[in-house]
C-alpha cells in the first residue's frame, strides 16, 4: 500500500511537470498522453482525472482520444508491446504464421499480455514497412524483415528484459531503397537555397512559378498546391498555419518515410517557402506515431536549421519569422484526412469535419491552414529553385511533373521509384522485376485494383491516381484474400463517426467473409454490390466513399470468380449454426439429436 | 383485391411481443383487414403450425435459440413473402445487447453466480432449446423479403405494407413512418 502510494504521488509529479513543459495546452494531449503511455504502459484512471484538471478540458475528452487511438490503452500493455503488421503485404510473407510462431514463443495470445505482465502482442495496421516486411513494433519503434531467427532474437531479449537500446541495431534496421531516382530524388540542393531563391523572386512571383509548375497535392487527392496556397493567403486573418502530412498510413505507401529519412531538408525549405507565401509563423509536421524512429533524427535537423537561422526569427535577413514543431500521431489511418488531422492536432479524436469550410479557410484554431503532402513540400522546394517549367517539362498535359512511387509486393526490386506523371504500369513491372502478373493494386486499398489487361494505363491523375502506393500481385495470389484484408482494414480504421461508414464498413467485412468462407448463396452479391454503394455514396469523408473500392473494383473485373464463390441453393447463414450452440451444449451437457443444428435446411 | 384471402402467419422469436401489441393497435381497421386476410399461425390464432400456402410471415424479434432457428425456418418454407418487423428482427436489438457478454459468463450469472440463485445448476432438458452464442437478427439466418422498422413499427406501417400488398403494389414506407426523431 505504502509503495503503491509513492508510486502514486511519482504519476502525480510526473504528470504535473508533462502539462508544465506543454504549457498547460489542452492541443498537447496527443503528445502528453503518448508520454504517460510509454512510461506506465497505459493511461491511468487517475491521470485522466489530474490531466482534465490540468488542462482545463472534460474528463470525457480524454477518454474519447484514448480510446479513438490504437495506440493508447485504458488497461495496461506489457512492458514490451509488440505489435505486427497485417497490412497484405505482410500477409504475403507469411505474417499469420509467424505472428502464430511469435505468440507461441513469448507464451501469450494476440491480442493479450502476458500474465507477468511483461509483454503483450497484437496486430497492427501497415506500419509503412511494405518493402521490408515482415514488419512491426515495440514500444512505437519499428522493426523490420522479421523472420523466425529474428523473432527468436526478440524472445530472449523480451525474457531477459533487456533494455530496448541494447538490443542489436540490427532489428531496428530500415533501409531506404530508393531504386529509380529521377527529377526530384537527383536533386541535392544546398541549405537555404530555396529560401534565398524564394526572396530573391519576390513572394507571389515564387507562388506563380509553382502555378506555372502544375504541382498537385502528392497525398492523392491532386488539388493544384498553388491555389491551396494562395486562397490561404488571401483569407483576412492574424495567423495561419502550415501543416506537413506525414501520417502516411494507405497501405502499402512507404515513401514519405524515405523522403522524412532522406530528404528531410528539402521538405523543411519546402514548408519555410510556403509559409513566406502564405503567412504563415508557425508549421506543423503531423507524423504518424509508426515513424517514431524518425522523431530524433528530425529534431535534431530542425534543431540544425534553428542555429543556421534558416528557422526561427528573422530567418536569413529576410525578415520573415518561422518555426517547424513535431507532433506525433497515435495510430489512426483517418487522421491522414486533412480535417481529421487538424483535429488530432487540437488534441481531439481524428474525426474529419464538415467541408465547406475548407481548411485554407478555417483549420487549426480555426485559423486558415494549409495542409499538404511530404511529397508536394519537397517538390515546391525544388520548383522554388529551379521554376516552374522545369518542373512542369515533365508529365501529362493534367498531371505535371514526377511521382514518387512505393513499390512493394511480388516483385525482385521492392522500393522507391520516381516516374514522369504518364508513365504505363508495364513500363514499371519492367522496372521493378515483376513477372506473372496477376494484377496491381495502384493508391492502396482505397485507390484501384487493375487486371492484366490495363497495363498500358497510366499514373496520372486523370487515369491512375495515386498517393503512392503500388503492390504487385502475382498469379499465385487469391484476389479475394486481397480483397478480405482490405475490408477488414477499413472496418478497423472507420472513425465512427457516421452510421453509412462505421456500420457500413462492419456489414462489408462480414459479408466479405460470409463469401469468402463460403456461406455465400444466391442473392449474396447482390446484397454486398448494394452494401458497397450505401457506404460510397452515403459516407461523411473519404475513408467511407473508398472503403467499398476493393470490393467493387475487383467485382467489376472478376465477377465468375464471386460467382463461383456462391452455392447454388438460395440462401444459407454466414455463420456456423452448429458451432454457435457450442458453449450451451457443453455447460448444459448436452449433446442428444435437438442440440444440433443443421447449417442448411433439408 | 382477389377475393381469395390471403393468409398471414405471424410469430415472436427473440423479441417483447410489443411489434404484435402495435399491429393489435390496428384497432377498427383490423375489422376491414381481415375481410381480406386470414390468419395461420400466430400468438393471435394459437394455430400451432404454418400452413403449407401461407402468403405471408411476419417476424418480431432476432434468433437467440435453437427453437427459433426452426421456427424461422418453417415459416420460411411456407411462407412467399417473409417479413423482419421491428428493431429486434431487423438488427437483433435488445436481446443482442448480451452479444457483447460471453455466453459462458451470462448463464452462469443467471443460473449459477447470481444474487440469490438457489439450486444453483445450469438447466439441462432435451425439452429446452439451446441458446446460440450470439443473438442474430433474422436475415443473418434465412432470406428476408421485407423490412419494416421501428420500435415497435406503428400500427400504421403496418396497415401501409399490408394494404400496399393487398393491391398488388409493391409495399413503400413514406418519410414520416420511419422517421423516429
Amino acid at each position: 500500500m505504502v509503495i503503491e502510494e509513492i508510486q502514486g504521488d511519482f504519476m502525480q509529479q510526473f504528470i504535473k511537470q508533462l502539462a508544465k513543459d506543454n504549457d498547460f495546452k489542452s492541443t498537447s494531449l496527443l503528445s502528453i498522453l503518448r508520454a504517460i503511455q510509454t512510461r506506465y504502459f497505459h493511461i491511468p484512471k487517475e491521470a485522466i482525472e489530474q490531466l482534465a484538471e490540468l488542462l482545463n478540458i472534460p474528463r470525457t475528452q480524454i477518454q474519447n482520444v484514448i480510446a479513438f487511438y490504437s495506440f493508447f490503452h485504458f488497461e495496461p500493455r506489457g512492458k514490451y508491446d509488440i505489435l505486427i503488421s497485417s497490412s497484405i503485404t505482410d500477409l504475403m510473407v507469411g505474417q499469420e504464421e509467424l505472428i502464430n510462431y511469435f505468440s507461441e514463443k513469448l507464451d501469450v495470445k494476440i491480442g493479450e499480455v502476458r500474465a507477468d505482465s511483461v509483454v503483450s502482442l497484437n496486430n497492427t495496421s501497415c506500419t509503412g514497412m511494405c518493402d521490408q516486411s515482415l514488419a512491426g513494433l515495440v514500444n512505437g519503434y519499428a522493426i523490420t524483415k522479421l523472420t523466425k531467427a529474428r523473432i527468436d532474437e526478440i524472445v530472449e531479449n523480451v525474457n531477459k528484459q533487456l533494455p530496448l537500446e541494447k538490443w542489436s541495431r540490427d532489428l531496428f534496421d530500415v533501409q531506404d531503397n530508393i531504386i529509380k531516382p529521377d527529377l526530384l530524388l537527383n536533386q541535392k540542393p544546398t541549405q537555404g537555397e530555396a529560401i534565398n531563391a524564394t526572396f530573391a523572386r519576390g513572394l507571389m512571383e515564387t507562388l506563380n512559378e509553382v502555378e506555372k509548375s502544375g504541382l498537385r497535392g502528392r497525398g492523392g487527392a491532386g488539388y493544384t498546391t498553388a491555389w491551396k496556397w494562395k486562397f490561404c493567403h488571401e483569407e483576412n486573418a492574424d495567423q495561419r498555419y502550415i501543416v506537413c502530412n506525414a501520417d502516411e498510413g494507405e497501405p502499402g505507401t512507404f515513401k514519405d518515410r524515405v523522403l522524412l529519412n532522406s530528404y528531410a531538408d528539402s521538405v523543411f525549405e519546402g514548408m519555410t517557402v510556403a509559409a513566406a507565401i502564405i503567412g504563415a509563423t508557425q508549421g506543423f509536421i503531423y507524423l504518424r506515431g509508426e515513424y517514431l524512429h524518425l522523431y530524433e533524427k528530425l529534431e535534431a535537423i530542425l534543431a540544425a536549421r534553428r542555429n543556421a537561422n534558416l528557422l526561427g526569427k528573422n530567418i536569413l535577413q529576410h525578415g520573415f519569422d518561422f518555426d517547424i514543431e513535431i507532433c506525433l500521431g497515435a495510430g489512426a489511418y483517418i487522421c491522414g484526412e486533412e480535417s481529421a488531422l487538424i483535429e488530432s492536432l487540437e488534441g481531439k479524436a481524428g474525426i474529419p469535419r464538415n467541408r465547406p469550410p475548407y481548411p485554407v479557410v478555417s483549420g487549426y484554431l480555426n485559423k486558415p491552414t494549409s495542409v499538404n503532402n511530404v511529397e508536394t513540400f519537397l517538390a515546391a522546394a525544388n520548383i522554388a529553385i529551379h521554376g516552374g517549367e522545369w518542373f512542369a517539362n515533365l508529365g501529362t498535359a493534367k498531371s505535371k511533373g514526377t511521382k514518387v512511387l512505393s513499390i512493394s509486393g511480388d516483385c525482385a526490386k521492392v522500393g522507391i521509384y520516381e516516374y514522369a506523371f504518364g508513365t504505363t504500369i508495364q513500363t514499371i513491372l519492367n522496372d521493378c522485376g515483376a513477372s506473372d502478373v496477376l494484377g496491381v493494386q495502384v493508391g492502396g486499398p482505397s485507390g484501384t485494383f487493375i487486371s492484366n489487361d490495363e497495363f498500358e494505363r497510366k499514373i496520372a491523375f486523370e487515369d491512375l491516381a495515386t498517393g503512392g502506393s503500388f503492390i504487385v500481385f502475382n498469379n499465385s495470389r487469391n484476389i479475394l484474400d486481397i480483397v478480405h484484408n482490405f475490408s477488414h482494414f477499413f472496418a478497423h480504421e472507420s472513425c465512427g463517426f457516421c452510421t453509412p461508414c462505421r456500420v457500413g464498413t462492419s456489414l462489408l467485412k462480414k459479408q466479405v467473409d460470409k463469401i469468402v468462407e463460403g456461406h455465400g448463396s444466391a442473392g449474396d452479391i447482390v446484397a454486398l454490390e448494394e452494401l458497397c454503394q450505401l457506404i460510397k455514396n452515403y459516407s461523411h469523408c473519404g475513408l467511407g466513399q473508398t472503403a467499398a473500392n476493393p470490393v467493387l473494383t475487383t467485382l467489376e473485373r472478376y465477377p465468375e470468380l464471386y460467382q463461383s464463390m456462391l452455392k447454388k441453393i438460395s440462401y444459407e447463414p454466414g455463420f456456423d449454426l452448429d458451432k454457435s450452440l457450442e458453449t450451451a451444449r457443453r455447460m448444459a451437457h448436452r449433446d442428444d439429436a435437438h442440440a444440433h443444428l443443421a447449417q442448411v435446411e433439408d | 383485391m382477389t377475393n381469395k384471402k390471403v393468409k398471414v402467419a405471424t410469430t415472436s422469436l427473440a423479441g417483447c411481443f410489443g411489434c404484435h401489441m402495435s399491429f393489435l393497435d390496428l384497432d377498427e381497421r383490423l375489422v376491414e383487414l381481415v375481410e381480406h386476410v386470414q390468419f395461420d399461425r400466430s400468438p393471435l390464432t394459437d394455430i400451432e403450425h404454418c400452413s403449407t400456402d401461407c402468403d405471408i410471415g411476419l417476424i418480431e424479434g432476432g434468433v437467440c435459440n435453437s427453437e427459433n432457428v426452426h421456427t424461422l425456418r418453417e415459416f420460411r418454407k411456407n411462407c412467399k413473402i417473409l417479413v423482419a418487423v421491428g428493431a429486434c428482427a431487423i438488427n437483433g436489438g435488445l436481446p443482442a445487447m448480451r452479444n457483447h457478454i460471453s455466453l459462458e459468463d451470462c448463464l452462469n450469472e443467471a443460473y449459477r453466480d447470481g444474487l440469490g440463485v438457489e439450486n444453483a445448476q445450469i438447466p439441462s432438458d432435451v425439452e429446452l432449446p439451446l441458446l446460440l452464442d450470439k443473438v442474430h437478427p433474422i436475415h443473418e439466418v434465412v432470406k428476408i423479403d421485407y423490412f419494416l422498422p421501428g420500435c415497435p413499427p406503428s400500427a400504421d406501417v403496418f396497415w401501409k405494407f399490408l394494404t400496399d400488398l393487398l393491391a398488388g403494389r409493391e409495399p413503400s414506407l413514406p418519410y414520416e413512418l420511419v422517421h423516429f426523431d
